[in-house]
């Protein structure tokens, strides 16, 4: 190595590599960022539609309400005519490993149409199937009049995963919260479609 | 050495996995399945490969008593940019592999092909040997990957080939170590003959 | 968040060695020994309790600058400072200590757990979980380090005692050394799975 190790050069080496790769990423962070963002959003569009009816076409911005001291993101949809169709609202349950992020939809009467998992980080075999079709396909056409959200081990209406009670719990219950938001929100006054 | 043999050597001789055992936190965690243990070795095998042609290039101005932070600070920010690139082009798999993108950094292939070959050779060797190692780690995730995925699932990348589950304990932990263990006994059986 | 639930599941329930993977290479390299294992998880409680409280404040320094991408680049400097700053500490106030851990500390840098528990607890106290629940503050997080450390410790101690043991029977050619101790680790990982109902 033709450099030595003196305070100075060791100093300044250090400090020109972290000077340069910090730059460098703030570099590429910039240019990725609009691709990241865009990523997100239509995972996040896809997710609405794939929740909702489909005479659903008009998606509204994303409004939050407040409830019971939390905060939570929905989106409102209309069909051709103007009328309102559904809502699909954002919970995140704790499950086995972490929040399981969850966009419920709701048609106009209250009954869920679908659901769908955004974020996991469930035990993989496990918990993680809760994005199968096989779990989530008993959420769709679900009205919470008629059946509880609850796993049957509970004395509810879901089936459980195999050995993951903890996840399709949190799942339920997830649900089971979205549609109290979803009572909270049609009991306010509908915004209307501008 | 042979450019040729660069690339081979990581393959069977030096396999990361099954000889030099290294890099055993990802190889365990991401191996769920044949694509995960897939897209982690592809993931690692592109830091390598930069890491090891960025360090190779600025060796020689490297004080010897900071070379190890430098090389760090060096892997950590080749990890940062992979994780933008996948995070907007893949952001599946980004998800999937989660927390053991960032843990790439420790990672200790990586560090160890630095300061073992990458500081001592040229750009176009330490390219080589990154790529040979990385291909030698990709490979032995997707067959821990597949095997694991066979046993525990019952499917093959993907495709199910038996109805409902497999051997479920495949998919968790106890699995994982026990999977390992036995591809490493079959492959010192078919080197040592 | 409880106190008491956040360290039972950091210790038995998502042990960090037998069910999250961190920490793989120094529960398979310095396991052969039941006192070199225990001179490893004291290192390792040690750091990873100290490093996590460090990111952890580090992180909402980067996050009010709208710098969370140097997030990987420097919390991986800032445990590399901080493992160095502690062998130097240590050498200096207590050279007993030193000469029990010392061994281990230049190692546990590239120890992926004491990054990953970093970076695990950074994810969970982050604003984008919507609800408050499973969110730390600087008390859960520096809680939940230390337990999931001393999970660490368990597992290791453990293994280091089967281990033990297993040295002296005799054990087909090829299973010799790795291949033997992950069969061993695999039911132990069995064993902790019982524990999976238990939160």
């Amino acid at each position: 190595m033709a450099v030595q190790s003196s305070f100075k050069n060791m100093t300044v080496c250090l400090f020109a590599i972290c000077i340069v790769c910090s730059s460098l990423l703030a570099g590429v962070y910039a240019l990725t960022k609009a691709p990241i963002d865009a990523a997100a959003a239509a995972k996040n569009e896809a997710a609405i539609k794939e929740v909702l009816p489909e005479t659903a076409v008009t998606i509204e911005e994303e409004r939050t309400v407040d409830f019971e001291g939390a905060s939570y993101a929905y989106n409102l949809a209309y069909d051709e005519a103007g009328n309102t169709v559904g809502c699909a609202i954002n919970v995140a349950p704790v499950g086995f490993g972490g929040p399981i992020s969850i966009k419920v939809g709701f048609d106009a009467s209250g009954v869920i149409w679908n659901t769908k998992v955004l974020s996991q980080a469930e035990t993989p075999g496990l918990g993680a199937k809760c994005v199968e079709a096989s779990f989530s396909e008993q959420f769709k056409g679900f009205d919470p009049a008629q059946k509880k959200l609850a796993v049957k081990k509970d004395g509810g209406d879901v089936d459980a995963i195999t050995a993951s009670t903890i996840t399709s719990r949190a799942y339920a219950d997830g649900v089971a919260l979205a549609v109290k938001v979803f009572q909270a929100i049609a009991q306010t006054p509908m915004p209307l479609n501008e | 050495m042979g450019k040729f043999q660069l690339i081979t050597k990581g393959l069977i001789k030096e396999n990361p996995t099954f000889v030099l055992l290294l890099g055993m936190c990802p190889t365990l965690a991401t191996t769920t399945s044949a694509i995960n243990g897939m897209s982690m070795g592809l993931a690692t095998l592109f830091v390598l490969v930069l890491s090891n042609m960025a360090i190779s290039l600025i060796a020689p101005y490297i004080p010897d008593k900071v070379r190890i932070p430098s090389y760090i600070v060096v892997i950590a920010t080749f990890v940062t940019l992979l994780q933008f690139v996948m995070q907007a082009y893949v952001p599946d798999i980004y998800e999937t592999l989660g927390l053991f993108i960032p843990l790439i950094v420790v990672n200790c292939i990586v560090l160890g092909r630095a300061e073992a070959f990458a500081n001592k050779n040229g750009v176009v060797d330490s390219a080589l040997d990154g790529i040979g190692i990385g291909l030698g780690f990709t490979l032995s995730l997707t067959v821990l990957g597949l095997v694991r995925e066979i046993l525990g699932s019952g499917s093959m990348f993907g495709w199910k080939f038996i109805e409902g589950d497999g051997i479920l304990a495949f998919v968790l932990a106890p699995g994982a170590f026990l999977a390992l263990g036995y591809l490493i006994v079959i492959f010192r059986k078919l080197t040592t003959k | 968040m409880e106190y008491i639930l956040i360290i039972i599941s950091a210790i038995f329930v998502n042990n960090i060695l037998l069910s999250q993977f961190l920490g793989v290479c120094p529960f398979l390299g310095v396991s052969n020994k039941l006192s070199t294992a225990t001179g490893m998880s004291m290192a390792v409680c040690f750091v990873i309790t100290l490093a996590t409280v460090v990111t952890f404040l580090l992180n909402s320094l980067l996050a009010k600058f709208g710098l969370e991408f140097l997030q990987t680049i420097s919390f991986i400097l800032v445990i590399a400072a901080l493992v160095q700053m502690v062998e130097i500490v240590l050498k200096k106030i207590s050279p007993a200590l030193y000469a029990s851990l010392g061994i281990f500390l230049p190692l546990i840098t590239t120890n992926c757990a004491v990054l990953g528990v970093a970076l695990t607890v950074v994810q969970k106290s982050s604003p984008f979980a919507s609800a408050a629940d499973g969110m730390f503050n600087l008390g859960e997080a520096t809680i939940y380090a230390f337990a999931t450390s001393l999970g660490f410790g368990l597992a290791m101690v453990l293994f280091a005692g089967l281990r033990e043991q297993l040295a002296l029977n005799e054990v087909p050619k090829a299973f010799k050394g790795i291949p033997i101790a992950l069969v061993t680790a695999s039911i132990l990982a069995m064993a902790f799975m019982g524990f999976s109902g238990l939160v």
